[in-house]
């Protein structure tokens, strides 16, 4: 070994990852503007995708519905903060454990399904919370969306400031994270990594399985949950199609193309994802004599990236220290 | 003392017969061995008394109790632990993973334990690593420890399959064709393996599709044929029975001929 470096590759690549999000937080930052929201909602998506990388990641379950437990939180704040002005604080964690009880309530007749059909019937739960966020107009104010919901604060302070809630949304996603790791790394979590595994084997080995899927899927829908009421009191309004369809389609983009069931691919997709159209415009702009419909052009430059990340990046994007691991080995051993 | 007890299971699959009224006793501490030619009803018989299904008539004891019909996960809670004739292993797990999971009847702690961290969960986590490295090297798989298990060879990843399964510290290991797929000398490895199993008092009952590893190791043989038990005995009881010999050979004359 000629290299002098004792410090493994991976913890070498954690510097970076690390360095490059602390700029990147720090930057947009400094700049303020638009930038902000667009990061916020990065965070608010790693939010919602870490809770999520617990079904689809760790244990390997399909859920297509998991917007409903965001719009359950979304709109629990904004009936909560906005409708009865109760404090934020308060009203989080009472929206988590209603959202946390009606995901046990659902979870379990519904994970009795496998496969497709699991699939098919969290679905449906999406779009069942989405009819219901539109036609109760009494309590969801159905197409005209809520408004009003205060920002993120204690007591009589609150984070009036863009960047401040920036700030506050960055802490609650390492949070998630933290907790999330915790419980990845432990018996709970080897249990969950199990099923995905081998059903069968984990049956033999003794994991009640039905309680382990149930276990993941609320904690799921307390992510999401948290995702949602952030949302809400980050941009202050809500509507139905905020927690619609896209959203699943956005959550599942960003799970696969970070790296499903790692700890950092849910953050890494999300922040790509949401980076990569407004770095794509950003350019666009700057084509001279653009032609007038270059904005199609955009979503199918969005879709190519994407299906090239994919091709090269199967196992997503934080799969990518192991593969710069991998070549260095075989240029090493080339050299030797 | 027999650890289990088989009495007169059936298992019908429609108007299959695929276990006619099977019945014996495994005794404790000893390799005992179930063996047939294909389609034989060696697997049914495993998995009705392994609880993957139940049996649609007879009794099932085990460490002398009734288990006929008790889901898989009680009855692996009582010391009967499986593996599968496909090797079904936590492929994105790193080996060591693997056996940690192996671990979890005999260990405890949620979701709770699991973000507080109190001293005994960072005590039984310390134990079972310790442990984990002892069964692999109990198993001839040290330097693959770090490894994620789909990249080990078929041969290993069946050496493994058996470590996490001694990991959940079973009295009864049930291993299902452990020898299918291997070579030679893999074979040899797994035969060694179960008889230091043994060694260490826990009762093995394994499937065997093929003789020669059987006669081997087991101290006990049951043969089945087309779903009924046609001998018992030991080794050499069982290599001179007439019925055996057609079973696997067609009949005597065809095979002297």
């Amino acid at each position: 070994m000629t290299s002098p470096s004792t410090i493994s590759i991976d913890t070498r690549l954690g510097v970076v990852g690390a360095l490059i999000g602390v700029a990147l937080v720090a930057g947009v930052f400094l700049q303020g503007g638009y930038l902000v929201t667009v990061i916020g909602f990065a965070a608010i998506y790693g939010i919602f995708c870490t809770g999520l990388n617990f079904f689809m990641g760790y244990t390997g379950q399909a859920s297509f519905g998991q917007n409903a437990f965001a719009a359950l939180g979304g709109y629990g704040t904004a009936i909560l903060c906005a409708g009865l002005s109760w404090q934020p604080l308060i009203a989080l964690p009472v929206t988590m454990v209603i959202s946390g009880l009606i995901a046990a309530a659902v979870g379990y007749p519904t994970l009795r399904l496998r496969g497709h059909y699991l699939a098919m019937a969290t679905f449906a739960l999406g779009l069942i919370t989405y009819e219901l966020s539109i036609e109760w107009i009494d309590l969801t104010h159905g197409y005209m969306g809520y408004a009003g919901i205060p920002p993120l604060g204690i007591g009589t302070y609150e984070l009036s400031s863009d960047r401040q809630q920036l700030l506050a949304l960055v802490a609650v996603l390492l949070l998630g994270v933290w907790i999330a790791n915790r419980l990845r790394d432990s018996r709970f979590g080897r249990a969950l990594r199990g099923i995905a595994g081998s059903e069968a084997a984990a049956n033999a080995l003794g994991i009640d399985i039905a309680r382990y899927k149930l276990a993941a899927f609320v904690i799921a829908a307390v992510y999401a949950s948290v995702a949602g009421s952030l949302f809400a009191h980050f941009i202050g309004f809500i509507s139905p199609e905020v927690f619609g369809l896209s959203m699943v389609t956005a959550s599942f983009t960003m799970l696969y193309l970070g790296g499903i069931g790692t700890i950092w691919g849910p953050i890494i997709g999300a922040v790509v994802v949401s980076i990569l159209p407004e770095a794509i415009r950003h350019i666009a702009a700057m084509v001279p004599n653009a032609p007038s419909n270059l904005k199609d052009f955009q979503e199918i430059l969005y879709a190519v990236l994407l299906i090239l990340i994919l091709i090269f990046f199967p196992k997503g994007l934080a799969a990518l220290p192991g593969m710069i691991a991998r070549w260095r080995e075989t240029k090493s051993e080339k050299g030797a | 003392m027999s650890l289990l007890q088989v009495q007169n299971v059936t298992k019908r699959f429609g108007g299959l017969t695929a276990n006619d009224s099977i019945s014996f006793e495994v005794p404790e501490s000893t390799v005992f061995a179930v063996i047939g030619p294909n389609g034989a009803g060696k697997t049914t018989l495993f998995n009705a008394i392994s609880g993957f299904f139940p049996p649609t008539e007879g009794r099932i004891a085990f460490d002398e109790q009734d288990i006929t019909g008790a889901p898989q996960r009680k009855i692996a809670e009582r010391g009967l632990v499986r593996t599968y004739q496909l090797v079904q292993l936590f492929k994105d797990l790193t080996v060591t993973e693997n056996v940690l999971v192996g671990f979890h009847l005999v260990t405890k702690g949620a979701v709770g334990a699991a973000l507080w961290r109190p001293r005994w969960m960072r005590e039984q986590e310390a134990r079972i690593r310790e442990e984990a490295r002892e069964l692999l090297a109990f198993v001839g798989l040290s330097a693959q420890a770090d490894m994620q298990a789909d990249t080990l060879p078929y041969g290993q990843q069946r050496l493994l399959e058996v470590a996490r399964a001694l990991a959940a510290k079973p009295k009864l290991l049930l291993l299902d064709e452990p020898a299918a797929g291997l070579n030679t000398d893999e074979t040899q490895a797994l035969a060694d393996t179960i008889l230091r199993i043994r060694d260490r008092g826990i009762t093995v009952l394994l499937i065997e599709h093929d003789m020669s590893l059987v006669m081997q190791i087991a101290q006990r043989i049951v043969v089945l044929d087309f779903g009924k038990k046609i001998a018992e005995g030991t080794p050499a009881e069982i290599k001179a029975h007439p019925d055996v010999i057609a079973a696997y050979l067609g009949s005597p004359e065809a095979a002297d001929a």
